[in-house]
């Protein structure tokens, strides 16, 4: 077998264990829950086999391509860590790594269902963005020993942000109460965002399957809903969109109902969430913020440029500095400083996303 | 906007903020830290964060010794004091751990000197520099002169290709610092691989061609049983094959030549010199024997019939490196912050400070006489891992209170 088909295996079976995490939310019932952890664990190992074999690929690819070099250079220019595919791909695996061992260390699984979801939407991203899978060469500014540490320690930063936003997202909706609540707006329209992505990704999904191969390099990303060539179909999603985010408002105090009823306390939601960005915020710290800017350094010779990454994951670290000192210097608690965690995670996918796509810059590698 | 007088106005007033706020904190927290230990009673103990109570049967000198064990065997420098029947041992650890997030804020602090050192001492500029020739000075993006001190000379540029592919593997110029007329330092520098000198570094940043330059074809030639001989020749020159009496003469040179894949020309597709291949036509005996293209980067097109190698090794005196140029002398600064700054947040964010109270005094229930430990104790931090803490040194206690009553 191919690496490809563990990462199809290992894709699968993260779609599977979110519909067996949200069957788990439901029903309640501890084989659900334990199907879900294995089916987790499962996609895991196969992710990470795929991910050597991967490595194992393009330390080959590197050995033809390349003059020679030791052993250990040629393994560390060949990490799968180059391109937008595979740091997603790697994304997924120190979320689902961070999430597992939580749910180990914790004894929760319930927040599997709001992890999972996340780790479906960026494999499913991955499919209709039209990022490329093949694997390239590594271009000169990347030959450096710093790119494993640094891509590798950012994204397990980003990985433990996004089990914190999962867990915020279920402590906010544990707290709220009505409906005319801020909080209670708010989580509820992120949410209705997340599932709205989603759902839209899975059109995109269909119409990737049936496009034929060669025109797949395109970026079909929202292209089948919101960016359709079709008028209609764009206002007919965007008052789907509408509806749905009113019928999440509406209805979203059910959903509390439902998490109130697992071994799911305020108090461990917001253990959780500190938890994460308490090993999250180092992590970014020293291995995006710090290495990144020695590695500019030695690249560029310049530390800091201001370029579009440097001045998001700027605005990312000030949010997070912010909810730590939200909680510890002045005292906040609950609602207030849980949002402050749900919006870290979202200018996290700023740096991200947003600045590989959209922006060009020195950080501009990703997007190809 | 990021050199922008408000921009620096509000990076100046995060400083003044954090340096107030840090410097308003501070006292409390070494109060904290200097506060020397109390013990704390039965009341007190039972509002702690982290509390477990359990009796034992067992004389109570030796529940004492060996609580006092088990904690100093855990990191805790144990104190102790006796009220009545009942003893209580009392400590913590970690209490300068408080000071993690001060030492965070003063590396901040530090990174914003460095880089205002920086950009009052240092400078930050550019220069392109042909093969073959040399300069004193650098150049700013405002057009300003920089002297440099000493004298950079470009010996080569070079850019490697993947096999098979035009992707650029690496970009590589030789640089040699000249001073005084001496050579002093030369070094191949290379994208993440710079060259520094007096505290000024150049970083390989791009590269192009010189318009117009007339360059000089440096081949390896190797005759069969024969050694290597280095030329360097010019387009319309004729070189010998030593000791053969074949002669070549350079009629053509293509910078990036490929075949069409429609027409099956052979074509010139870049200005650059991606696929450099020189044409060289041959003739022994005043007779033309063949006219073949040689590519820099395939040497197996340099074998020729009879077994002698044509190696094209350069192009040499057609391109330029592009060199970034920068002396920042606040650099140092910044990387000592750097390390500050992860010590500090291992400290801030891994460490905390645990305190723990073992209050033992005599009960008696049932008609039975027991020995009443009552344990508690509270972390800045990480309060679920300090309760396992807890419940494995009182594991530790309770078994060594068993080994002793079994002797």
């Amino acid at each position: 077998m191919t690496g490809e088909t563990f990462f199809t295996i290992s894709g699968l079976s993260y779609l599977l264990a979110m519909v067996v995490y949200i069957t788990y939310l439901a029903a309640r019932k501890n084989a659900v829950g334990a199907a879900a952890t294995t089916i987790t664990v499962f996609g895991f190992v196969s992710q990470t086999i795929a991910l050597l074999m991967r490595w194992g690929d393009s330390y080959n690819f590197w050995i033809e391509t390349s003059p020679p070099t030791t052993l250990i250079l040629s393994l560390l220019r060949s990490a799968p860590l180059r391109n937008l595919y595979e740091s997603l791909i790697f994304f997924v695996w120190c979320l689902i790594l961070i999430h597992l061992i939580i749910e180990f260390r914790y004894k929760i699984r319930s927040l599997g269902a709001f992890v999972t979801p996340l780790a479906a939407l960026t494999l499913v991203f991955i499919d209709v963005s039209g990022t490329s899978k093949e694997i390239q060469p590594l271009v000169p500014a990347l030959q450096s020993n710093w790119l494993l540490f640094h891509v590798l320690i950012s994204f397990l930063g980003y990985a433990a942000f996004g089990v914190s936003f999962g867990a915020g997202v279920v402590h906010l909706i544990l707290l709220t109460e009505s409906r005319e609540d801020k909080a209670y707006i708010f989580w509820s329209i992120i949410v209705g965002i997340f599932i709205i992505i989603l759902v839209a990704m899975g059109f995109d999904f269909f119409s990737v399957s049936a496009a034929k191969p060669e025109e797949v390099i395109q970026n079909y990303f929202l292209k089948s809903t919101f960016r359709s060539s079709s008028g209609g179909i764009v206002a007919i999603s965007w008052i789907a969109s509408v509806a749905f985010l009113f019928i999440i408002w509406r209805y979203g105090l059910g959903l509390k109902k439902i998490l109130t009823g697992l071994s799911l306390t305020a108090d461990l939601l917001d253990e959780i969430t500190y938890k994460s960005i308490a090993i999250g915020f180092p992590l970014f710290t020293v291995g995006g913020l710090i290495m990144g800017a020695i590695w500019a350094n030695s690249a560029w010779g310049k530390y800091w440029s201001w370029d579009p990454k440097e001045t998001w994951s700027l605005i990312t670290w000030f949010v997070y500095a912010l909810y730590l000192h939200a909680r510890f210097a002045a005292g906040w608690r609950g609602k207030r400083v849980t949002i402050l965690a749900v919006v870290g995670f979202i200018t996290v996918i700023c740096t991200y996303l947003g600045v590989n796509l959209l922006l060009s810059g020195l950080h501009a590698y990703g997007s190809e | 906007m990021y050199h922008s007088w408000w921009f620096i106005t509000l990076l100046i007033l995060i400083c003044v903020n954090l340096i107030i706020c840090s410097l308003e904190r501070l006292p409390k927290t070494l109060k904290l830290i200097n506060t020397p230990m109390k013990p704390a009673g039965e009341t007190v103990i039972k509002t702690l964060p982290v509390r477990k109570e359990l009796k034992v049967k067992a004389n109570l000198k030796a529940v004492k010794d060996e609580f006092f064990n088990s904690l100093a065997a855990s990191g805790f420098h144990v104190s102790e004091s006796t009220e009545g029947d009942s003893a209580e041992l009392y400590s913590q650890k970690g209490k300068y751990s408080r000071l993690g997030l001060y030492i965070v804020h003063l590396s901040i602090l530090l990174i914003f000197t460095g880089a205002i050192i920086g950009a009052r001492f240092g400078f930050g500029g550019f220069l392109n520099l042909p093969e073959g020739e040399t300069s004193d000075v650098a150049y700013t993006g405002g057009g300003k002169t920089i002297p440099l001190g000493f004298t950079i000379k470009c010996n080569w540029y070079n850019t490697d290709y993947y096999r098979g592919s035009d992707m650029p593997q690496e970009f590589q110029s030789e640089l040699v610092v000249i001073e005084g007329g001496r050579e002093v330092l030369k070094k191949v520098i290379e994208v993440n691989n710079p060259l520094t000198y007096k505290g000024i570094t150049f970083y390989q940043s791009s590269y192009g061609m010189i318009p117009n330059a007339a360059g000089v074809f440096i081949l390896k030639v190797t005759p069969v049983r024969g050694t290597e001989h280095v030329l360097n020749v010019q387009i319309g020159d004729t070189f010998e094959m030593p000791g053969t009496g074949l002669k070549g003469t350079i009629n053509g040179f293509s910078p990036a030549l490929t075949r069409d894949p429609t027409t099956g020309n052979l074509i010139t597709y870049s200005d650059k010199l991606i696929n450099p291949a020189v044409l060289i036509q041959f003739s022994e005996a005043g007779k033309q024997s063949f006219t073949g293209w040689i590519l820099k980067r395939y040497p197996e097109t340099g074998v020729l019939p009879q077994g002698h190698k044509v190696e094209f090794f350069d192009y040499w005196g057609v391109e330029y490196t592009g060199l970034q140029v920068s002396r920042d002398p606040g650099v140092w600064l910044i990387y000592l912050a750097s390390i500050i700054m992860s010590i500090g947040l291992y400290i801030a964010f891994f460490m905390s400070n645990k305190k723990i109270w073992v209050r033992i005094s005599p009960d008696v229930s049932g008609g039975k006489s027991f020995v009443k430990i009552s344990v508690g104790g509270s972390a800045s931090k990480n309060r679920l891992s300090y309760e396992k803490e807890v419940e494995r040194i009182i594991a530790k206690a309770t078994g060594a209170i068993e080994e002793r009553s079994k002797k």
